[in-house]
């Protein structure tokens, strides 16, 4: 399932695609009743975690937040685990212990699954760094995190240790504009986040987040460097959370016009423009993916609407290993 | 960490210094900076980075400063470490290892025992030596264990117990408490800098011809409900003895355990000997007046007798 072939534009265009089927699918489950938890919005986010995971090699390890559900999909986590998840079943990646994209992870993938507490995944990736760098082996960590969580201590924390010792790591700070309702201008004074970076001493590079190739591009960059030995760096990716916080949030403190404005840079429909420009992509051929994502969506669904919810009587298993 | 490559350890002033109280000495000679570090002022940075450490097949240990600090490093330990194995069926071993407790005049921020905090967290294993030999066991096992480990060092016996330890490398078990003292009349329940002082007062007691059995707990998550359960049962008269404050503390869940289990065996009210609801203070005579001492235990445990 793992894509490394940068130039695949169809791979790229097939994962975002994909990402926002599995998202659209997840909202309809949750209004049919069939989840009982929450459903966090991918929609605008998804150039971002697909450009970043696809940048990666198989070796190394990504640790996401709630809105890279790409990063899972191209890492190899299956439409249908991520269903079951959400659904509450026992064959999901947390055997029904955890919600949604949370504790989502599967260490044979290279995912760590995250808690809801951001950026604290930001030091867990700073530790499978530090293991790469101890054991000699070229291995990147990469992780995501919010322009909300770059307020918390634990954010300049981690840029501060990963610069220090000179960790092969990847940030992305996903700038969405909103912090659940809190907007930029009452979550940071400065300009522009990326200055957080040259304080800390490591490099800062800002992508349009809504550009999946300016995002694999610069993810490319910053990778290779880690790789190299060459240390950290972080991605400030801007883009425009569509929806609301969660599933039972409308949003109605964004405003329409702002919402309008990036309505227009859809990362996909705009992707989707300039391939057919390119002539990369052609009306058979995006037929064929919508034919086959359906597939896999209503697989993954099925599997999962048939995977038992745990037993009552494993409660307690499993608190220590 | 010569017989196991992947243990590292990492925290504040650990390398070239040695630690704050020199139990890291002569560590950074022999293994170097790369397992040896010295890292910045970041307790959460460094707390989380063990997690992902431990993820990837390393063993970290990390040392916090005083266990008073444990609190700024205190998220990744209860809300990642402590969950993970539930969630995502990984092991995670981790050793978080502070030095503990009171007795030095360090005032609020430098004397707390926080165990309670970590027990009461599902996830976490939470380990008190008592002794020196017990303290290099329980360290081994900890280390070789596949969950996070919360190891708190009573300071105030680094300097004032001695003791034979082997050379040789060995392991005392996590979750079993070892009867310290063997009594029949009044059994004190305690673990970490208390234990000393628990067997002081039994000492003191055999003049009045009363017999204590000492349990020093050594784990104090998971805690070891036989050797409690047999303890109370053998004499029916419960002493329990803290450093740490009364109040939801690690005595109260002794407490409920034996009540709910072996209340038809007891003979008396169990009674608490701890420190109280206070912050420690660092004047002399309030925190002589704040922190359990071997005195105590005899007027206490004499009400219990004579009940």
């Amino acid at each position: 399932m793992f894509e490394s072939d940068k130039t695949d534009h169809i791979k790229l265009l097939y994962w975002m695609m994909l990402t926002r089927a599995v998202d659209d699918r997840s909202v309809s489950l949750a209004k049919l009743g069939k989840i009982p938890g929450t459903i966090f919005s991918q929609k605008g986010h998804e150039a971002i975690s697909v450009g970043a995971a696809c940048a990666l090699s198989e070796i190394d390890v990504i640790a996401p937040m709630h809105r890279d559900l790409g990063a899972y999909l191209v890492r190899g986590m299956t439409p249908g685990r991520i269903f079951s998840q959400a659904m509450a079943r026992v064959t999901s990646p947390s055997q029904g212990r955890d919600v949604n994209t949370h504790g989502m992870g599967d260490i044979e993938l290279g995912i760590i699954g995250y808690v809801s507490h951001l950026p604290q995944l930001m030091t867990v990736a700073l530790g499978a760094a530090f293991s790469f760098q101890y054991r000699n082996e070229p291995r990147v960590a990469l992780t995501f995190t919010g322009d909300g969580a770059s307020s918390e201590g634990a954010f300049s924390e981690s840029l501060n240790l990963a610069a220090v010792l000179k960790l092969p790591i990847v940030f992305i700070l996903e700038d969405n504009q909103y912090a659940y309702s809190t907007p930029s201008k009452y979550q940071y004074a400065i300009t522009d986040l990326v200055a957080r970076a040259t304080a800390f001493g490591l490099p800062g590079v800002t992508v349009a987040g809504n550009n999946v190739l300016d995002v694999q591009t610069a993810s490319t960059e910053a990778i290779d460097r880690a790789r190299r030995g060459d240390g950290p760096t972080l991605i400030k990716a801007n883009t425009m959370r569509m929806e609301g916080h969660a599933l039972h949030d409308s949003a109605k403190y964004v405003p329409t016009d702002l919402l309008n404005k990036w309505r227009e840079k859809d990362p996909i429909v705009n992707y989707k423009s300039l391939l057919y420009e390119k002539e990369l992509l052609d009306e058979q051929t995006e037929k064929s993916l919508i034919k086959q994502i359906d597939k896999e969506i209503s697989a993954g669904v099925l599997w999962a609407e048939k995977s038992p919810f745990p037993d009552p009587a494993t409660l307690t298993e499993g608190v220590y290993a | 960490m010569k017989a196991d490559d992947t243990v590292f350890i990492l925290g504040q002033d650990i390398g070239v210094l040695g630690g704050a109280f020199q139990a890291t000495a002569g560590l950074f000679d022999e293994f170097g900076r790369k397992r040896v570090i010295d890292t910045p002022m970041c307790e959460y940075a460094f707390s989380g980075l063990a997690s992902g450490a431990a993820l990837m097949g390393l063993r970290p240990i990390v040392e916090f400063q005083f266990a008073d600090f444990i609190s700024t490093g205190f998220d990744p330990i209860v809300q990642f470490a402590a969950t993970h194995h539930y969630r995502q069926k990984n092991p995670l071993p981790i050793v978080f290892r502070a030095p503990w407790g009171g007795g030095s005049y360090a005032g609020p921020f430098h004397s707390q025992c926080p165990e309670a905090w970590f027990a009461h967290t599902a996830g976490l294993k939470v380990v008190i030596p008592s002794n020196p030999h017990d303290a290099k066991g329980l360290l081994i096992s900890a280390i070789r264990d596949p969950n996070p480990v919360i190891f708190f060092e009573p300071k105030f016996l680094y300097r004032s117990q001695r003791g034979d330890v082997p050379s040789d490398s060995y392991t005392v078990d996590l979750g079993l408490a070892d009867v310290a003292l063997a009594g029949t009349d009044i059994s004190i329940i305690t673990y970490g800098a208390m234990v000393p002082e628990a067997i002081a007062a039994a000492k003191t007691l055999t003049k009045s011809s009363i017999s204590c059995e000492v349990i020093d707990l050594r784990t104090i998550s998971p805690l070891d409900r036989e050797s409690i359960l047999a303890t109370a049962k053998k004499t029916g008269k419960v002493l329990i003895l803290h450093e740490a404050r009364k109040t939801a503390g690690i005595g109260a869940e002794i407490a409920a355990i034996i009540s709910e289990n072996a209340f038809e065996y007891l003979d008396a009210p169990i009674k608490r000997v701890t420190a109280p609801d206070t912050p420690v203070p660092y004047s002399p005579p309030l925190e002589n007046a704040y922190r359990p001492n071997s005195d105590n235990v005899v007027h206490a445990a004499k009400e219990l007798y004579y009940f």
